[in-house]
């Protein structure tokens, strides 16, 4: 029989659930983690890794089609769904495993099953975890981490069937890709998928409940990627709702009303992108002092729950829903648990956020119009990729890096930029925000030439009317 | 041959200034015109610039020491050629000390001349104790330095300890530190430890150069110079037809006294009898003045200042009158030189005039006396057992007991009363 008496339990082996694992034991406590399915959760699974692999392909596939522009010869191009979908899932498996080597080197013992919370005893918190063998273990432990996640919410109208209407997780293993596919909800998740498909060639139409697409973003990036991928004969309607009101052998009927018109399309496939839900059944919260509201479990700035030796963390915590979130809020859960001086809550705003369709999205702070709201005066800058030696070279000459700065103190509230590997280049002014720097720091920053980087210096120049290049 | 750098005077009345801060290290080479350090004096801190060239062989003195006195060897350059300072270098020219500082210029050494004058520290910037960094996030630090606040009082949250944003926000403006280190300065006077501005229309009002220098100078006599008060009622009648019959005569010569230029002259006069009156207390020993040279409180729109008549026991009261008519003039619009204001050995603060029957005053460093001069009015007094009506003036004189004891002072004041009260006297 295994040790079944720990210091931390986690529940969830997510990015946030297995990062915390890590540092409990990092930190020299007896740690397990429950994971029902597979380490690495969603995100390695079924999100961030997966679909990364696919974008890759759809990336690669886009470039061999403006192969001419490059001075090079490419014919018949063709590309195999199957190979595709086999070269990501490898990726995810991959990584999976490096997971769970990463548990037998920290010596964190991976319970596989489901757990819920059962009481305490003598102090201590227990845990019933149904285990896949359908055997029972009863664990306790002097904390637990809740990290059991989200996922993918069902509207009504758009419940997705697995065949036809797909949610994240069929659209990401499809035996054959659609000729034609209504993406609703044009989020993150949404647009990368529409971004995917309709780069392998698919009639791609997004429907968006709001009047911008990827309406987190700051609004002068949403309608740059409407333009864009306009452009790229995606079709892209807001202010709209889609209900399904048929379906064939092999195709489905929309109906998506949008400006008091109903107009009904007819397509292969359709993915339900409308957000998530968190992960709260069935784990063990009736009775306890932890509260939900929203589908999410309500947390204070250490992921404390108010049910004593109770933590949470991840996206059943609560947006944003990001694995990077997931990891630091793990981090500092279980720091604060292990008494560690100097912890600090996560500073929300200076949480970066990318999207990985082409072009790609990457923003982190305040939006302008935010900041505004917020009362603050503002300086902008913006800078235009066709500025840019190095994004000219790469031919990628379209997008720009908009900085929004504090007008009276210099500092950094926001930045956001749509373009080639902005997703790379994001963590530049995480660094910034998280350091506290103002425009001063930013403009003596010396960035490497020819890199897309430069953009970003010129930006924060822009924002002070002293941008160079353009 | 290596070339003294000496520790050169910013005015002509300065003997001894700190060093505040080495621009230059061992090994540097400076140029002519280059800032080697800073000097830091009651009034203002100034840069000085090489007027050789060589290379930095040997600092002497350290930055942060107190009371270096003018012409010390402070540090040693070393001409082409040279490596290093010569054994006993140093030592080889002894410091002289300030010639008569009193009265005569001292000599710009000829290695240095003063650059342009800075203004005095901001009590926040100089409260960075030298050597000791401070970590604070560069947004932390802007929004300190709009906010006055004092990065050094505060506790930082961040990281080891880093200051940032959020412990700036949270702090109060004007917040300094308790000394933690030598070269800490003191705290300003009244500075607030806790919020004072909780009403709309309370507001900030930075400090002037010339209020700093009021308030570390006030603070700095009333922490360090052990006062005692003698107060004396002056009977000024006959100081009053005095100066009816003088005006009578000035009037022609376009001068018009006042009872202060007679308070002036006597004051003078009675130094001069009690040159043990017009010292100064230094460690070592005590300073007495040959020249009687009267300091006297002006107020002006930028704060107080107290313009010198010169060798005023020598003066007549009409010529008294003219320069201080100029002086006080030129110190309302801010226009007298350094000189007319920096030494005196006495001052006299009169605030008869706004009908303050007596006060005590603060001893205006080095100086050893201050004479608070009130109201001259009616009062009733007994005079040969029968009440009398005469013009009398309460005078309360502050006195530095390190420099003049009790009944020194007193003996002063008999003499003061002496040319008050006959004020013919003077003329003798």
């Amino acid at each position: 029989m295994a040790d079944t008496n720990f210091d931390i339990v986690v529940v969830g082996g997510g990015p946030g659930g297995y990062v915390a694992a890590i540092r409990a034991a990092q930190l020299g406590m007896k740690t397990a983690v429950v994971e029902r399915e597979h380490m690495g959760g969603i995100c390695l699974n079924w999100g961030c890794i997966p679909t990364k692999a696919l974008l890759r392909t759809s990336e690669v596939y886009g470039l061999i089609k403006h192969a001419d522009s490059f001075g090079l010869s490419v014919k018949d191009v063709s590309y195999d769904a199957r190979k595709i979908v086999e070269r990501s899932r490898k990726v995810a498996s991959q990584l999976s495993n490096g997971v769970k080597g990463l548990m037998r080197k920290n010596k964190i013992t991976v319970f596989d099953g489901t757990a819920r919370l059962d009481g305490t005893e003598g102090g201590q918190r227990k845990l019933a975890v149904a285990m896949n063998d359908k055997s029972k273990v009863a664990l306790t432990a002097k904390n637990v981490i809740l990290a059991t996640g989200a996922r993918a919410r069902q509207l009504p109208g758009l419940e997705t069937d697995g065949k036809l209407v797909w949610s994240y997780k069929e659209a990401m293993v499809p035996p054959e890709f659609p000729k034609s596919l209504l993406v609703v909800g044009s989020g993150a998740i949404g647009i990368e998928f529409a971004s995917f498909f309709r780069t392998m060639g698919a009639e791609v139409t997004v429907c968006e409940v709001l009047d911008r697409i990827l309406p987190v973003e700051d609004e002068e990036v949403s309608a740059f990627a409407r333009r864009a991928f306009e452009k790229q004969g995606m079709k892209i309607l807001t202010s709209a709702t889609a209900s399904i009101v048929g379906k064939g052998a092999n195709n489905v009927t929309a109906a998506i009303t949008s400006a008091g018109k109903t107009q009904e399309i007819t397509v292969d496939r359709v993915i339900s992108a409308v957000g998530i839900v968190g992960n709260v059944e069935n784990i063990g919260l009736e009775g306890t002092k932890v509260r939900v509201e929203k589908t999410h479990i309500v947390i204070d700035q250490w992921g404390f729950t108010g049910e004593p030796n109770v933590y949470a963390i991840g996206d059943v915590a609560g947006p944003p829903w990001l694995a990077h979130k997931a990891m630091h809020e793990g981090v500092i859960a279980v720091e604060k648990i292990a008494g560690v001086k100097g912890v600090h809550p996560m500073a929300t705003t200076n949480i970066p956020g990318c999207t990985y369709c082409l072009p790609q999205v990457a923003s982190i702070g305040l939006t302008e119009t935010a900041a505004k709201a917020n009362g603050r005066q503002v300086k902008v800058g913006k800078f235009p990729f066709i500025g840019n030696g190095k994004a000219i070279a790469l031919g990628e000459p379209e997008g720009f890096i908009k900085t929004v700065f504090d007008a009276k103190t210099g500092e950094l509230l926001g930045a956001h930029m749509i373009g080639a590997e902005v997703t790379e280049l994001i963590q530049g002014y995480s660094v910034a925000k998280t350091l506290e720097t103002t425009e001063a720091e930013l403009m003596a920053t010396v960035f490497p030439h020819p890199t897309l980087s430069e953009m970003m210096h010129e930006s924060v120049l822009a924002a002070y009317g002293r941008t160079l290049h353009i | 041959m290596s070339i003294n750098i000496l520790m050169p005077a910013l005015s002509p009345t300065m003997t001894e200034g700190k060093l505040a801060k080495w621009h230059v290290k061992v090994g540097d080479t400076v140029t002519s015109g280059q800032v080697v350090c800073e000097i830091e004096t009651d009034k203002a801190t100034m840069e000085v610039e090489a007027v050789d060239e060589g290379k930095i062989g040997q600092i002497v003195v350290p930055e942060g020491t107190e009371g270096v006195k003018v012409n010390a060897v402070i540090a040693i350059l070393l001409e082409e050629g040279e490596t290093s300072v010569p054994a006993g270098a140093a030592a080889a020219s002894p410091p002289p000390q300030a010639p008569e500082a009193k009265t005569e210029p001292a000599p710009v050494p000829a290695a240095l001349k003063p650059a342009a004058a800075t203004a005095a520290q901001p009590a926040a910037a100089a409260a960075v104790a030298r050597g000791q960094r401070i970590f604070a996030s560069p947004l932390a630090r802007r929004i300190a330095a709009e906010k006055g606040v004092n990065l050094a009082a505060i506790k930082g949250s961040g990281p080891n300890g880093r200051i940032v944003k959020a412990d700036v926000e949270g702090a109060k403006p004007g917040v300094v530190p308790a000394p933690t280190a030598p070269s800490a300065p003191r705290p300003m006077p009244g500075t607030p430890a806790r919020p004072l501005i909780t009403a709309p229309g309370d507001q900030r009002v930075p400090h002037t150069a010339v209020r700093k220098v009021i308030a570390r100078r006030m603070l700095e006599s009333k922490q360090t110079v052990p006062h005692f008060y003698l107060t004396v009622e002056l009977e000024i009648d006959a100081l009053l037809a005095g100066r009816q019959a003088i005006n009578d005569v000035a009037r022609k010569l376009g001068a018009k006294v006042s009872v202060n230029d007679m308070m002036i002259k006597a004051c003078a006069k009675a130094l001069r009898d009690h040159p043990e009156c017009n010292a100064s207390w230094t460690e070592d020993e005590m300073i007495q003045y040959g020249a009687v040279d009267i300091s006297v409180a002006v107020a002006t729109d930028r704060g107080l200042i107290t313009p010198i008549v010169r060798n005023a026991d020598m003066k007549g009261v009409a010529q008294i009158s003219v320069e201080m008519k100029d002086l006080a003039g030129r110190a309302k619009t801010g226009k007298l030189k350094l000189e007319e204001f920096q030494g005196g050995g006495f001052t006299i603060s009169n605030l008869g005039m706004f009908g303050v029957k007596e006060f005590a005053a603060i001893i205006n460093p080095p100086q050893a006396m201050i004479l608070a001069v009130g109201a001259g009015e009616e009062r009733v007094v007994v005079r040969n057992g029968e009440m009398a009506v005469r013009q009398m003036m309460s005078c309360t004189l502050a006195v530095d007991h390190r420099v003049v004891d009790g009944a020194m002072g007193a003996q002063f004041l008999q003499t003061l009363r002496a040319y008050v009260e006959q004020p013919a006297a003077m003329l003798v």
